[in-house]
């Protein structure tokens, strides 16, 4: 059967992330710092809205954009919070997560051959996502040194007449990196220069911590008709298993969006719909409060880490700490291996984020207090127990 | 300040260093913030939250609502007081509504518990009537839930 298998999809290799599920999976009493979700349950005023939706009997599709009053919320929550207009009947696409409106957004623009830029290390659904949609994947590298922020020169160095896309994630999974205004303005001006559409994966923008406001790149000049705004109820709102992202856009390319989303989707479930109207509505205290949680642990790790020899300048956003071990001398893979058997505290290799992510473990504080403490704790002692420092 | 008092409301017995690397402060910084806000009354004790319901003894709570006649002077506040200084009382509220004084009293016995409403509270002069209700059963207590938690089924390790 496998020689069934479409060329582009069998190409794609194997996440590094499923790999490591798969060996923590097997063994006991793990504390893992490998989670890309949320550890808080849904906020109940929520969770209670999906019940009273399903006890009203809402069971039915929806309209394939989304249901109007949600993408009303969803107009009106961007405005609020990150200053940019769309009309909702026309400019907003509720979809399955915003893993589904990457995809979409990508479908929608590429022609086989066309490039798509991303900052590297990054999520992992990035890469393949371009080339399950034809188009040519681009990597362009971050570094500490710039708290992992994009540069427009490394940026600049990549753009070819064949590039289309700039993919950004700002807050990003796995760096916890944000970009202030004054670092995005370069980038915007680029992206105006060489005509690049711009998808930015905003779903982190609730979780940024000292102070800082996160910034839209629609919001600068000349942005918001080039720029797919992605965002969702995963990450802030703890709604993971809810499935509810969605894209904000000009009107002819939600257009085209939608026809993939209605072909291939439908529409996204009614029920977390319903329960997304809910967040977004009355969600702010619930959001705060798990922000500072989120930050109060961020503190105690970074604090932990620094202490036990594994600099990390303090991430501003996100849920993770993508720690340098290169002082213990070790690869990404062979501490992540050898701290989960020796310690059994699981971290993931930064390799899995690409392949600058080496000599960087994601650390995901996304869990209680209690565990990271004990994490930190057996870490140390497994960094002490390192040869070269 | 507001983040190191809810800290503490969510759970007392955090350890100070624990606190400090929360929020980046010095364990003495901690120290210091934590004798002041104790020093003002913004701080009135640390306590444990018991379910009682699993202890062997039967405690009894009993919620009391009190109607009392005014003082001319005084008000509610020195009656009030008078009630809240017996030992019996654990929370003693001036509210607004139909009644005056939410009492709340615990005991080891329904009998002790109606003893100390009839001999000790009504006879108070001014005190014109009272309503006694029983806790059944407790779902919430101080912020903590007392049903069954959420299990954990997150995946291991996700993207
Ligand atoms: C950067 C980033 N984008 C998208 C997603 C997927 O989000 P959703 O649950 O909305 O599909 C994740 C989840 O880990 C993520 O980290």
């Amino acid at each position: 059967m496998e020689d069934k298998i479409a060329a582009h999809v069998r190409d794609i290799p194997r996440s590094g992330i499923r790999d490591f599920f798969e060996i923590v999976q097997s063994m006991h009493d793990v504390i893992s710092l490998g989670i890309g979700e949320p550890d808080f349950v849904t906020p109940w005023h929520i969770r209670e809205a999906a019940l009273f939706s399903l006890e009203k009997g809402r069971t039915g599709y929806t309209s394939n954009l989304g249901l109007p009053k949600l993408r009303e919320a969803i107009a009106n929550y961007v405005s609020r919070k990150f200053h940019v207009d769309y009309h909702a009947p026309s400019e907003v696409l509720v979809s399955v997560g915003v893993s589904e409106a990457i995809d979409i957004a990508l479908r929608a623009l590429l022609n086989p051959g066309d490039e798509v830029l991303y900052h590297e290390p990054c999520y992992v659904s990035y890469n393949p996502s371009v080339t399950l949609a034809h188009g040519k994947a681009v990597s362009v590298p971050v570094h500490e040194r710039d708290n992992f922020q994009l540069r427009a020169g490394e940026l600049a160095k990549r753009i070819t007449p064949k590039s289309k896309i700039l993919l950004l994630n700002f807050p990003t999974n796995p760096t916890g990196a944000t970009m202030p205004r004054e670092a995005l303005e370069p980038i915007a001006e680029l992206c105006v220069k060489h005509d690049l559409i711009v998808l930015s994966d905003e779903i982190y923008a609730e979780l940024t911590y000292d102070g800082a406001e996160h910034v839209s790149i629609a919001t600068l000049p000349g942005m918001r008709e080039r720029t797919v705004f992605l965002h969702g109820l995963s990450k802030g709102w703890a709604m993971t298993g809810f499935r509810i992202g969605y894209a904000c856009a000009p009107a002819p390319l939600i257009e085209a969006m939608m026809k993939i989303h209605q072909y291939a989707i439908l529409c996204a479930p009614i029920t977390t719909q319903d329960a997304a109207i809910e967040a977004l509505e009355h969600g702010d205290a619930a959001v705060a409060h798990m922000r500072e949680k989120y930050e109060l642990r961020r503190n105690y790790i970074v604090s932990a880490l620094n202490e036990m020899g594994l600099p990390c300048p303090t991430p501003r956003g996100a849920f993770y700490v993508f720690a340098d071990i290169r002082p213990t001398g070790l690869t990404s893979r062979d501490f992540s291996l050898r701290l989960l058997e020796e310690q059994k505290v699981a971290v993931v290799p930064g390799t899995a984020f690409g392949k600058d992510g080496e000599g960087f473990v994601r650390c995901s504080y996304a869990t209680s207090l209690e565990q990271i403490k004990i994490a930190m704790e057996r870490m140390a002692v497994f960094v002490a127990g390192c040869p070269r420092r | 300040m507001e983040t190191l008092l809810r800290l503490l409301q969510q759970n007392a017995t955090v350890s100070r260093e624990d606190l400090a690397r929360q929020l980046n402060l010095t364990v003495a910084e901690v120290n210091d913030r934590i004798a002041a806000l104790e020093k003002d009354g913004v701080i009135r004790g640390y306590q444990a939250i018991v379910d009682r319901e699993r202890l062997d003894q039967n405690t009894v709570t009993a919620f009391i609502e009190v109607r009392i006649t005014p003082e001319r002077g005084g008000g509610f506040d020195r009656i009030a007081q008078r009630i809240a200084k017996f030992d019996q009382v654990v929370s003693c509220y001036l509210i607004s509504g139909g009644y005056d004084l939410l009492v709340v009293v615990e005991g080891t016995s329904l009998r002790e518990v109606a003893s100390f409403v009839s001999e000790k509270l009504s006879t108070i002069e001014s005190v014109i009537s009272t309503a006694t209700l029983f806790r059944l059963k407790t779902y919430k207590e101080n912020g903590a839930l007392f049903t069954a938690d959420v299990p954990e089924d997150r995946l291991v390790v996700s993207p």
